[in-house]
Formats: C-alpha cells, sequence, structure tokens
C-alpha cells in the first residue's frame, strides 16, 4: 500500500492558494491548466459551493517554486471565472483537514488504538471484527502526525479531504 | 427590446449586429447550418473563405487593422480543429476575435457523435474566455459578454461553442440583458505613486530609451506617447507590433529592436542608463539573455496586464493600467531633462550604422522591399507572413501610423500574412494594401487567392521567393554547419500560372531595372487582388542578428568570420 509521504514542512515550497470562482461547467480545468502548463503540481484540491451558490470556493495546495508560484496566481486572477485567487502561504489562517483512516486490526488491539486515536481526538466512525475507522480533523501538520502514529498498525486505507482555509478576523479570504 | 420570437442562430447574428459586427468569415458544415441561414437576412456580410485557418486569420487582420473584433464562423469538429492555429495566432498577439463554432447537438454531447471535436477542451489553452452554450436563453448574454472580453483590457479571441439543436431552438431574446463577468476587471489609471516614481526617473536618466510595444496601439496611447517623446527628447525603439505605433521617420525613432532590429535601435538599448516599456512584453526575441539584458540601466514597465509584471525581467517601477491614462497622466508630471548628448549619439549611430545590403549582383528581397517603401501611400497597410521577408519588410518599410503593420509575432504563424490583408482591406476600404509574403508561408494559404477575387478585394500580394524556407535555411547556414534539411521548396509552382488560373492580374520581377517599374505599375492596379513574384537570391541572409539567447553586445551586423556554435536561446 502507498503511503502519502508527510511532506516537510520547512521547505517552504508548498503553498496555499485560495480561490472564489464562479460555479460553472470547466472553470476547474482552466484553473487545473494555468497549473499544469508551468509544471507545478497540485498536490490537494478542494471544491465546494461558497454561501452564495453562484460562486464555488477551492482550497488548492501546491508545490514549486516561488516565482512561478507567483506567475501562477497572477495568470489564475486574469481566467475570467476567477473572482479572485490568493497566496494564503504566510497568512494567519484557519486551516483544517479531516482524515478518513481504516485499520486492520483485531479485537485485543482495539483499546490500544483508541488510546492514541483519543489522545488525538479522533472519532472512530465504524467497527467492525476484522477493522476500525477513524475520523479525525485538525490541521495539516496534526493529520501529519497522526497518519505517522497510525503506521504502528495495520492501515488499509487513508482517506484525506485535502486542506481548506479562512482567514481569520475581519479579513476576507 | 424585442418581443419577436427567433432563433438561437438569428439571435446570435442579431447581436452581433447590434455590437457592430460587419463582417463574419466563414466555411459552412452541417452543425452550423441554421447560423449561415440566418446570415442570408441579416446586413452582415458573409465572407467565404476556402479553408477555417484563413478564415480565423482574416477575422484577426481586420482586428488589427481597426481595433474591432473580426469574427470568424466554423463548423464542428475538423472546421473547429482548423480554427486553432487561427486562435493561437490572435491569442499570442492580443487581437480581439470572436469565433463562432457549429456543435453536434447537446443529447449527443461526448457521444462521439459524427463530426464532434471538444472544441472547449482543445481550445482552452489558447483563448482569453469560452463558452459552450447550452440554453438558448444565454445568447444575448453570451453574445454580448464575448465581444465585450475579446475587445477591451489586454484583447483576445473568445470562442463560442454553438450545439446546432441551440442555435435551431426557438425563443424570445432579450437583448437587453446585463452582462454578467464578476471576475472581470479591467484596468484603467494606475497608482498616481508609480507614475510619479516614473517621472523622477525619467528626469534623472541621460540616456532614455522608449521601448514601444503593441499595448500601445491597442489603447490609443501613440498621441501622448509622441508628446512624452519628444518633450522629454527620448529616442524610441519599437517592438515587431510595435511597428507605427511612433512614426518611423521622426528624428527621435530608431526603428524596431531585438533579434533583427536595426543596429541603432540595439546600440540605444545596449547603451541606455533607463529603459521604459510602454505596452510590450519583453518577449525573449527582444531581450534577448534575460540575465544581461540593460543590467545597469533603470527598468520601467507599464502594462494593463499584470501578469507581465516582472514575469521576463525584474523592474524598477511598474505601472499597472491602461497605457493611454499613464502616460497622459505622466506628461502633466515630467520635466525635460539632459539627454541631448544622448539623442546626438544615436542619431549618430544612425548615420553610421544604416540598414546595408550589397547593392551588386542578383535581385535582392531588401532592394525590392527598399524601393517599396517609397512607393507605398503614407497610410497603407502592410501585412507579413513570418519568416526573413517578415523581417527584411520590418526593417525597410517605414510605418507612421498605428494599425498599419500586421504581422504574426507571438505565434510566428506562416500563412498569416495573406488573409490577416484580405481582413484588413476589407476593414479598412479604399486603403492601400500590401502583404509581403515567401514562397514558403504563401503556399499555405493561398487557397484563399479564391476568396480575394470573389471579393474583388484590391490587395496586393508581393511574393519575395527566394525558393528557400530562408529563416530555417539561415540557421542551417550558421549553425548546422549548412546541412541544409527540409528547406528547398522545389516544386514551387509558377505563380503567374497559379494567379492566372485564379484569373488574379500578375506582375514579375526578375532584375533590378523591373523593381520600381513594376512595383508602381502593380500599386497602381486597383480593380480586385493582384499578385507581383519576384524572384530573390536563394542565399541571403537576415542582418543585424543577435542569435536567441544571447546579449546584445554580440548582435551581428554581417556574417560572422567564423563558425558560430548553436545559440543558448530557443529558436
Amino acid at each position: 500500500m502507498h503511503l502519502r509521504e508527510v511532506p516537510d514542512m520547512k521547505n517552504n515550497n508548498q503553498h496555499t492558494i485560495s480561490l472564489l470562482v464562479n460555479n460553472k461547467p470547466g472553470v476547474l480545468i482552466r484553473i487545473a491548466l494555468v497549473f499544469a502548463r508551468r509544471g507545478y503540481n497540485i498536490d490537494s484540491l478542494v471544491v465546494s459551493p461558497a454561501n452564495d451558490s453562484s460562486f464555488s470556493r477551492m482550497t488548492i495546495t501546491a508545490t514549486g517554486e516561488v516565482k512561478t508560484l507567483e506567475q501562477i496566481i497572477k495568470q489564475l486572477n486574469k481566467v475570467v471565472d476567477v473572482i479572485h485567487a490568493t497566496d494564503h502561504t504566510d497568512d494567519v489562517v484557519v486551516e483544517r483537514e479531516l482524515v478518513l483512516i481504516k485499520l486492520s486490526i483485531q479485537p485485543e488491539q482495539r483499546s490500544e488504538v483508541l488510546q492514541v486515536t483519543d489522545h488525538f481526538k479522533c472519532q472512530s466512525v465504524d467497527i467492525s471484527k476484522d477493522t476500525l475507522t477513524i475520523e479525525s480533523t485538525g490541521s495539516t501538520e496534526k493529520i501529519d502526525a497522526l497518519v505517522t502514529m497510525m503506521q504502528d498498525y495495520s492501515i488499509m486505507e487513508v482517506v484525506r479531504t485535502g486542506k481548506v482555509l479562512m482567514s481569520r478576523g475581519l479579513t476576507a479570504t | 427590446m424585442t418581443t419577436n420570437t427567433m432563433t438561437g442562430a438569428q439571435a446570435i447574428i442579431e447581436s452581433l449586429q447590434m455590437q457592430g459586427v460587419e463582417y463574419i468569415f466563414g466555411y459552412p458544415g452541417g452543425a452550423n447550418m441554421p447560423i449561415f441561414d440566418a446570415l442570408l437576412d441579416s446586413p452582415i456580410q458573409l465572407v467565404l473563405t476556402r479553408h477555417e485557418q484563413g478564415a480565423t486569420h482574416m477575422a484577426d487582420g481586420y482586428a488589427r487593422a481597426t481595433g474591432k473584433a473580426g469574427v470568424a464562423l466554423v463548423t464542428s469538429g475538423p472546421g473547429a480543429t482548423n480554427a486553432i492555429t487561427g486562435l493561437l495566432t490572435a491569442h499570442m498577439d492580443s487581437a480581439p476575435m470572436i469565433v463562432l463554432c457549429g456543435q453536434t447537438i447537446t443529447p449527443n454531447l461526448g457521444m462521439d457523435a459524427f463530426q464532434e471535436a471538444d472544441v472547449s477542451g482543445i481550445s482552452f489553452a489558447v483563448v482569453k474566455h469560452s463558452y459552450l452554450l447550452k440554453d438558448v436563453e444565454d445568447v444575448p448574454r453570451v453574445c454580448k459578454e464575448a465581444l465585450h472580453i475579446a475587445e477591451s483590457g489586454r484583447p483576445g479571441p473568445v470562442l463560442i461553442d454553438i450545439p446546432k439543436d441551440i442555435s435551431s431552438a426557438q425563443f424570445t431574446p432579450d437583448f437587453s440583458v446585463d452582462m454578467d463577468l464578476p471576475g472581470y476587471v479591467i484596468p484603467e489609471k494606475a497608482y498616481s505613486a508609480d507614475v510619479q516614481a516614473i517621472a523622477d526617473l525619467l528626469q534623472d536618466a541621460k540616456k532614455p530609451v522608449l521601448l514601444i510595444g503593441q499595448g500601445a496601439i491597442i489603447s490609443n496611447a501613440t498621441r501622448a506617447i509622441k508628446i512624452l517623446a519628444e518633450k522629454m527628447q527620448i529616442p524610441v525603439v519599437t517592438t515587431l507590433l510595435g511597428k507605427g505605433a511612433f512614426p518611423e521617420r521622426h528624428d527621435l525613432s530608431l526603428g524596431m529592436l531585438g533579434m533583427h532590429g536595426t543596429p541603432y535601435a540595439n546600440f540605444a538599448v545596449k547603451d541606455c542608463d533607463l529603459i521604459m516599456s510602454i505596452g510590450s512584453r519583453w518577449d525573449d526575441r527582444i531581450i534577448g539573455n534575460p540575465n544581461t539584458f540593460c543590467k545597469d540601466a533603470k527598468k520601467i514597465h507599464v502594462d494593463i496586464d499584470l501578469a507581465e509584471k516582472n514575469k521576463m525581467i525584474k523592474v524598477d517601477v511598474f505601472a499597472h493600467g491602461d497605457a493611454r491614462l499613464v502616460i497622459e497622466e505622466l506628461n502633466t508630471l515630467i520635466r525635460p531633462g539632459d539627454t541631448a548628448k544622448w539623442v546626438k549619439e544615436c542619431q549618430r549611430n544612425k548615420k553610421k550604422y544604416p540598414l546595408k545590403y550589397r547593392k551588386q549582383g542578383g535581385l535582392k528581397a531588401e532592394f525590392v522591399l527598399d524601393v517599396l517603401d517609397n512607393l507605398l501611400e503614407e497610410d497603407a497597410i502592410i501585412t507579413t507572413d513570418v519568416g526573413q521577408h517578415q523581417m527584411w519588410a520590418a526593417q525597410f518599410l517605414k510605418t507612421s501610423n498605428p494599425r498599419n503593420w500586421i504581422s504574426s509575432g507571438g505565434a510566428g504563424t506562416m500563412g498569416f500574412g495573406f488573409p490577416s490583408a484580405i481582413g484588413a482591406q476589407l476593414g479598412a476600404p479604399g486603403r492601400q494594401t500590401l502583404t509581403v509574403v515567401g514562397d514558403g508561408g504563401f503556399q499555405m494559404t493561398m487557397c484563399e487567392m479564391s476568396t480575394a477575387m470573389l471579393q474583388k478585394t484590391p490587395v496586393k500580394i508581393l511574393i519575395l521567393d527566394n525558393k528557400y524556407l530562408g529563416m530555417v535555411r539561415q540557421w542551417q547556414d550558421l549553425f548546422f554547419e549548412k546541412r541544409y534539411a527540409g528547406v528547398d521548396m522545389e516544386g514551387n509552382p509558377d505563380f503567374i500560372k497559379l494567379a492566372n488560373s485564379f484569373g488574379m492580374k500578375s506582375f514579375r520581377i526578375r532584375r533590378n531595372a523591373d523593381v520600381e517599374r513594376v512595383l508602381k505599375e502593380a500599386l497602381e492596379y486597383n480593380d480586385g487582388p493582384c499578385l507581383i513574384w519576384a524572384e530573390v537570391e536563394k542565399e541571403d541572409n537576415v542582418y543585424p542578428m543577435i542569435p536567441s539567447g544571447l546579449d546584445y553586445s554580440e548582435m551581428l551586423l554581417e556574417r560572422p568570420k567564423e563558425k558560430m556554435d548553436a545559440p543558448p536561446g530557443s529558436t
């Protein structure tokens, strides 16, 4: 099973970009092309309708050179369907990610695992004879730490939502 | 507001007509038949082309000659894919254009229907914006938005994909509908602090240069720029597409800069202590080596597109706004500095290093163009194809007015010259229109000779025929040890017979002594299109040349004595 590598957060070439875009067909591909054309890899992408459902919110994390990213942000803002695109890399923001982890586990290991998950304030969302599925919400760093801890047990699947964020206080995202 | 019921196709045509569209350049097919049908009852004139690529270049030429969007109409599938080159050409050169594509009916979308192509998917990277019409009620809004987006800000092509059931559907259009473009903002004035910063830098500069691009033409900034240059006594260089933004016969004009720019323009750029770009994007043909370009000079950039800021080179001041508004504001702040010595130096270089070519020997393309320059009317429209002839034309044909010079710069699209001249001529009727083409590029779109004949468009086609793909041959000559591969145009037609078969008037230039007489005769012929076939020296190279990616100090004024390494830049 291939597990995602824990990103090195000291290496500041991962960026988080938030976008407000028209909620229309084809918008996603216009945005993805801006990244792909410049060889930028999108690590995670979250799209959902905004408060006003004629718009969508997107949060994209991507890895690459800072200079290329500046160009990407400007090019994103040029896309007619993009209301605005902002790089939040060094901003003070509330950021969250949700993870579901399914473990292959025998009944005798359960309490040990639940102790660890308790520490991470996880919820168990599904239990069967051979499996335990837990859910956790938090910063990307916290989720990375949880996934690392769970490597000691037999992980069957990990599904992460990818990061969403919101600016603090009166600042608009 | 109208309460008439009509089809989607009729609403498209009516909407375009209400917004001032005069011509549609098109080619029919199954999927766009309703739109062709609607054109029969419209004052908009259909120009039936012979290929969709020609239709897009005609729309492009019309757009560049008038400043208004040119409109092409193609069918689905191969019709649409044939328009892609034209979209790229317009996109790279910021030309306003609308491409209407027929499409299969909506229930068939994605079902691999006959002549279905996902043209939206194929074209995303070469359009400013695009629409797939899924609801006929959207027609009036989409047509309005498409023209607005194509023509405003930094212009570009907009594609509208129109399924046949939508163009056939009956509805009652509301043409008064508002546009809905919350993400589309057109920059106007720049920050005053940036404009003031420019004024300060200009005043301190001893050796300033203005670098004018097509953005200056698009924003109608040319009058303001002339005032700026004259008041501040600053020499002016232009990009290929900026030709005409500043009168090239003006004392302060140094002509085109860059890879094949004039020696004196390039010397000025090499030695300046300040360079100010107005509506140019510091293209790689212009900056050569981005690490050494104007290394010690202050750099100023005025552009409507924020994405051009620091894209190619880092600048000291970037003024984000419409060039005309920025320069008009700047002109209220400037105080002349001391540039008299510098202007003299530039003018000395102009005399010392003129554009030159060998006068003896066989017929030279440069000679033909040099003579032509003296015969053309002041406001003649010149279009070119792509290659050596394009560079020679840019050097030798002096352009006095905006929108008089039309050439494919960014995309370098062979086959552009002739059809763009047809479009330009229709957009500027009564004006002398001549296209300079090579034997290679002309053959890519020469099927449009029928179109020109049919429209009786008095376009003059000057073929500078060296029986080679000359620019590639020049590179093979200089950097590939003269190993000529795939550049010999053996098999070229007899262009006179070709013209005659279309019923087109033709002229032939064989010798130096023919040039002036034949060109005069051709320029006086106005009963329709004509073709001038000039067979020129086969292995002539374009100089000056700054091999791609190299510094301005490495400009070649003539053939290098020693063998050169392949240059580091691209093409």
